[in-house]
């Protein structure tokens, strides 16, 4: 194996793979709750801070009734006061209401105290309130940070999935997974971890206060808190489905949307614009279905533990009053009691209803961990491909299938020489696109080895061969953005004078100079700026200015007009110049110059040799080459279709 | 423009509306009805040690407790099924709309876009309305009962109400005004998140193979930035929201008791008074608040409003006849008469001047340099565009006047991109006639030489197809969405350039399986290779818009130049070769 004499090492990906965590495949409420929690690690001392200040903020709000009822004293003393005599002390039943505040008869409002009170309390609830802005302004940060993570991973993951896993799903749902559902992770995050901190402090606070107010009240109140846990799990367990329904749904409905759309002029011609419809109705009335179900059955929890809460209510003034009767408690002591139990289960009814927000959002981050759990290509290997590649391929005793029972290719060798160019024939079907697939490592093999220059492409990582590796794909896919841009993809690092020669020597560039924005023109994918011709042009300009040693063209398409052809072919011609190249050859003169070709059939390769060899030996490409070449090497003669 | 959205498409529920309306008039009742139950219990029942007193009323207040939670329970199940059927029928409205356009449309608004559209901001407005449902009682019942009370309590203390409220509704309404142009910078963004994503998994094997995930991480998190930068302000806003809420509710209270004192001072209010007083403040500000909840939700709801409003505007270029001409001979005669096309907006036209005839039972041939209008005369015959001069007519009958729907039925296409469906060969083949049986779709298979690559799939015709069909070789994708077209068994056949991934033995044995099946259509084909055209009935030129020759291969090799020099060009180019 050729030794690398890069400095640099390969981009270390192996460890990064490695990281990941295991595809969880029970997947619920539990485990995904867990795993989001989980994300706000990065952030841990920001969300601490923010806990920090939820206890802060409630202590502050809980105390402001406390010396707000001083304040009410005040008054209510003063107002005794001014209806007292000075010296005369109050009697009978209003000495009793009275005998804890300090009424000074023939005094009346102290308001100097009052404004102390009021000032002190305004003070506590400005607070409370700056508190309260900033944990929410800190939490803003956590929660977008954390969601922006998410849509980075997803979209990294994408680039590391298998190329099989597109073949199996609808564009649309991939999509919706990072968009819809990632949006909605948001929302329930922001929505709900203030609250679910201060509700769960809030409500052990006021637990604490029941107990120091009565012991024996407060048991009747525990009986309560089970009953409403239960009630709340069993609701959420329904709803928790519900929402997963309902995002699966969303998901399902955006592929069915995504696929419409984009082969909306198709559904036209052929008269499908009501069946898809009807698809889509279907489609969108599950969905409906589904989210109607979720938002019902997760409303039910707050009215049910308010419901519990009257009940407990009841529940408690009958004891208090049996109490108050037989002297072991005092009138106030249960009215204090009463109130706490009212905050206690408003709270809880609070924190069920924020639990919804938070079975939508976690049913949403499940589908997006599913994204994230999916399969990865095998991890690369790190190694490097030698710095000066000469270009020599080999492919030893090569086996793949795309599924298991079926080989596609057996046994395959071959070698290509540096700078030659292999042309590669054969009926559809035969297998010529699965080598370059393989070549490009697209695929994994099944068994053999494919060797350039010395080292096997499989020991080193995918991005190393690839740099090596110049393709020209049927499909001129371009992504939109300026001519300039996607030419500049080859090489994110040319210089605009290297764009502007990889133009001139694939013929770009006199296109392009007679466009009225010339490079700067957007190639978007709806409008026809550009003809298949020229677009096929800037694909070869884009993978000229990669400057790969070893280039694959599937030169299929004549979807443009014989001048522009000839330029294709020209620009095709000069890219191969020193370069190996397999060409997956339709054209009779790239055959015939080819240094070698392989015709392949069924997956293996039946000959090779050079055109001439080839039709001495009478084989099979020979037959090919009469059935395919000889009547339109001479248009002259008779016409190729009765 | 949200309001607008609401009216319409609630309509139709107004039953259930004023259902629910009624439902939670009654839960809202039930619920101020409570405190009061409250009241006399312990005043009369605990204070008195009056057990069953206690146990009456208590009975009484489950009563209505429950009573409210059936109420409130109802009016949910309601809320929700407006709320959701909502959703429902304005996606489906924004989907049917885009159904009706034109690809120019399509292709302005974008089709990323449309998808967002469609789905996450039809999800924004949904969510108002859901909440709506909940609140729309509640809330301003609780405002207007409060006031009352209050006022009544102490018609000089109501002043305040003035004030707190005002400052309020105002600190609201600035941060929702600042809202809104954030949030409708910021659909727009999740639109270009979803375009990058969208291309990334359409070109995932360029992407790979020119290693160029990091490049289009780094665009994806450009996007990605953008919709966090905007978000963030928008958080930011909406963070100052509830805390704002809260200190106009405290500081009331405040100022409650202090002037409430001074009342108290002079005699001309009761201290209870003063209590109960707070206590109706607290529940006007506490409505204000749900409804601030509500007022969050608004500007997001208003800036997607904005967008599905869009979608649902703009007008379909191609429009249906207002009177539908049928056709009384279905001769399948194609005629341009003198056709011309420019885009809209530009000054040189695509077409010029073009008239032609296509009869049924011939092959006619269209050739030109690219660029020169070929895709964008096909689009004419089935009305995919309209020129802007001459006519287009089918059947002796102007395109324009016939029914869309009827008119397709009539044209079979075949376009330049051979785009699958995601499923299956018999589901993409079956798109075009959902009746066509097994042996059927096995006929026109052969026909499109398509019969052996698919005999040869493990599952035949239950084979899974991708989406775009980018698990098929380009060649077999063409010949798939000729199949396609065949089985529509259309009177006249579009083909453009269909021929072009495949190579010329395979692409003449289907041009002559073709002819045989499609005797009695009107056969129109673009096409760039001579060899392909050379035995059709006619062979139109174009060049640079306009109709440069007609004619048959032999008379065109004597009368047009731009005929004689393109066939020179293929020919040397094959003497270069050979």
């Amino acid at each position: 194996m050729t030794q690398s004499s890069r400095p640099a090492g390969p981009p270390p990906r192996g460890p990064f793979a490695a990281g990941m965590a295991p595809p969880q495949k029970a997947k619920s409420f539990g485990a995904s709750a867990r795993r989001l929690i989980g994300r706000l690690a990065p952030q841990k001392r920001l969300v601490i801070l923010v806990m920090f200040m939820a206890v802060g903020s409630v202590t502050l709000s809980v105390s402001g009734p406390k010396i707000l009822g001083r304040a009410t004293d005040l008054i209510f003393s003063g107002f005794i006061g001014s209806h007292l005599q000075p010296g005369q002390a109050p009697s009978g039943e209003v000495a009793d209401m009275v005998q804890k505040l300090d009424v000074v008869p023939g005094q009346g409002i102290d308001f100097g105290a009052l404004a102390e009170v009021l000032l002190l309390v305004l003070g506590l609830y400005i607070g409370a309130s700056l508190l309260a802005w900033l944990q929410g302004y800190i939490l803003n940060h956590v929660v977008q940070r954390t969601v922006k993570q998410l849509r980075s991973d997803a979209e990294a993951k994408l680039m590391r999935v298998p190329l099989s896993y597109f073949d199996k799903q609808q564009h649309g749902e991939v999509l919706s997974r990072v968009t819809n559902d990632i949006d909605n992770v948001a929302q329930g995050l922001q929505q709900t971890l203030s609250q679910i901190l201060g509700g769960i402090l809030t409500v052990l606070g006021v637990l604490g206060m029941l107990f120091v107010v009565s012991p024996l009240l407060s048991l009747i109140t525990l009986v309560t808190i089970p009953l409403s846990l239960v009630l709340t799990a069993r609701i959420g367990k329904r709803a928790q489905k519900g929402f997963v329904a309902q995002w699966k749904h969303v998901g399902a409905l955006n592929g069915q949307i995504e696929e419409a759309f984009t082969g909306h002029a198709l559904v036209k011609v052929f008269g499908r614009r009501d069946d898809i419809e009807a698809k889509f109705r279907a489609k969108n009335d599950e969905l409906y279905q589904a989210s109607f179900r979720a938002q019902f059955i997760s409303s039910i929890i707050m009215p049910a533990i308010n419901f519990i809460g009257n009940i407990n209510y009841v529940a408690i003034a009958v004891v208090g009053g049996l109490r108050v009767a037989a002297g072991a408690m005092t009138l106030g002591g249960v009215q204090a009691f009463i109130q706490y139990a009212r905050q206690f289960s408003q709270q809880l009814g609070q924190l069920a209803s924020v639990s919804n927000v938070l079975q939508s959002g976690v049913a949403s981050a499940e589908r997006v961990f599913e994204l994230l759990d999916v399969p990865e290509q095998t991890p690369d290997v790190p190694g490097a491909m030698p710095a000066a590649v000469r270009g020599e391929v080999r492919f030893e005793d090569v086996g793949f299938r795309y599924k298991a029972d079926q080989p596609l290719i057996d046994h395959l060798s071959l070698i290509a020489e540096p700078g030659r160019t292999v042309a590669i024939v054969g009926p559809t079907g035969a297998g010529k696109t699965t080598l370059v697939n393989l070549l490009m490592r697209f695929y994994d093999l099944d068994s053999g080895r494919i060797v350039v220059d010395g080292v096997d492409i499989a020991q080193v990582p995918r991005a190393e061969v690839r740099k090596k590796l110049g393709m020209v794909l049927q499909d001129t896919w371009l992504f939109s953005g300026t001519i300039r841009a996607n030419i500049q993809y080859g090489n994110p690092g040319a210089s605009e004078s290297d764009i502007m020669a990889a133009a001139q020597a694939t013929y770009v560039d006199r296109f392009v100079r007679a466009l009225p924005k010339g490079y700067d023109t957007i190639i978007d994918e709806e409008s026809s700026n550009l003809s298949t011709g020229e677009k096929q042009l800037v694909t070869i300009a884009r993978a000229f200015l990669a400057n790969p040693s070893i280039l694959i063209l599937d030169e299929a398409t004549s979807s443009v007009d014989t001048r522009t052809e000839v330029l294709v072919q020209e620009a095709m011609a000069t890219l191969r110049k020193n370069r190996t190249s397999f060409v997956i050859a339709h054209r009779l003169s790239t055959i015939r110059n080819a240094d070698v070709i392989l015709v392949m059939d069924n997956g293996a390769i039946v000959e090779q040799g050079s055109h001439d060899e080839l039709l001495e030996q009478r084989g099979a490409y020979h037959d090919l080459y009469h059935a395919q070449f000889n009547r339109a090497a001479a248009p002259s003669s008779e016409p190729v279709a009765a | 423009m949200l309001w607008r959205l609401l009216k319409t498409h609630l309509r139709p529920y107004g039953k259930e509306l004023a259902l629910v309306v009624v439902l939670q008039l009654a839960a809202t009742i039930a619920t101020l009805f409570l405190p009061t139950l409250n009241g006399d219990i312990i005043d009369q029942g605990v204070a008195r040690g009056d057990a069953g007193y206690i146990l009456r009323v208590g009975a009484v207040m489950l009563a209505i407790s429950g009573l409210q939670i059936l109420c409130s329970l109802a009016a949910v199940y309601v809320g929700a099924r407006v709320a959701m059927s909502y959703g429902r029928d304005l996606r489906g409205a924004v989907f049917h709309h885009v159904g009706r356009l034109s690809a120019r449309e399509v292709g302005k608004l974008g089709a990323p876009s449309l998808i967002t559209r469609t789905t996450n901001d039809v999800q924004q407005v949904q969510m108002l309305v859901l909440m709506s449902m909940t609140m729309m009682v509640t809330a301003p019942m609780m405002c207007i009962g409060g006031i009352i009370m209050a006022v009544r309590e102490d018609l000089s203390l109501s002043r305040l109400l003035l004030v707190c409220i005002p400052v309020m509704v105002g600190s609201i309404g600035i941060i929702i005004a600042r809202m809104i142009p954030r949030f409708r910078k910021m659909q727009p963004k999740i639109d270009s998140v979803n375009r990058i994503l969208r291309e990334q998994i359409t070109g995932m094997r360029v992407v790979r193979a020119f290693v160029r995930e990091p490049v289009e991480g780094a665009r994806f998190e450009t996007a990605n930035a953008e919709l966090t930068d905007l978000a963030l302000q928008v958080g930011r806003l909406q963070v100052m929201m509830f805390p704002i809420v809260l200190l106009v509710f405290n500081a009331s209270s405040v100022a409650v008791l202090w002037f409430g004192a001074s009342h108290v001072a002079d005699g001309s209010l009761e201290v209870g008074s003063l209590i109960a007083y707070i206590s109706y403040l607290m529940q006007i500000l506490f409505s204000v608040m749900m409804a601030t909840f509500l007022a969050i939700m608004i500007p997001r709801a208003a800036a997607s409003a904005e967008r599905i409003v869009e979608v649902v505007d703009t007008e379909p270029a191609i429009a249906p006849p207002a009177h539908p001409v049928l056709p009384t001979t279905k001769s399948g005669v194609v005629e341009l008469r003198d056709v011309e096309y420019r885009y809209p907006g530009a000054s040189a036209a695509v077409l010029t001047g073009i008239s032609f005839v296509a009869r049924p039972g011939q092959v006619t041939a269209i050739i030109g340099a690219t660029g020169a209008g070929k895709t964008t005369l096909l689009e004419l015959i089935p009305r995919l565009s309209d020129p802007t001069a001459g006519t287009v007519l089918i059947d002796d009958i102007d395109v324009k006047q016939r029914e869309p729907e009827e008119l397709w039925a009539r044209v079979g296409m075949v376009p330049q991109k051979a785009y699958l469906f995601s499923g299956t060969v018999a589901s993409n083949l079956r798109f075009g006639n959902p009746q066509a049986s097994d042996a059927e779709l096995w006929a026109a298979l052969e026909v499109a030489q398509a019969k052996g690559f698919v005999e040869q799939m493990p599952q035949g015709l239950d084979s899974p197809i991708a989406q775009g069909g980018t698990n098929v070789s380009g060649g077999q994708r063409q010949r798939l969405s000729i199949a396609r077209a065949l089985l529509r068994e259309p009177a006249v056949f579009v083909f453009d350039d269909s021929f072009s991934a495949l190579d010329l033995a395979t692409e003449a044995r289907l041009r002559a399986a073709l002819r045989e099946r499609t005797r009695d259509a009107t056969m129109i084909l673009v096409a760039q290779r001579v060899a392909s055209i050379r035995d059709a009935d006619q062979i139109i030129v174009i060049d640079s818009g306009r109709l440069v020759g007609i004619g048959t291969h032999d008379a065109l090799l004597q009368s047009c130049p731009t005929y004689v020099e393109i066939v020179k060009s293929q020919t040397e180019q094959l003497e270069v070769a050979a």
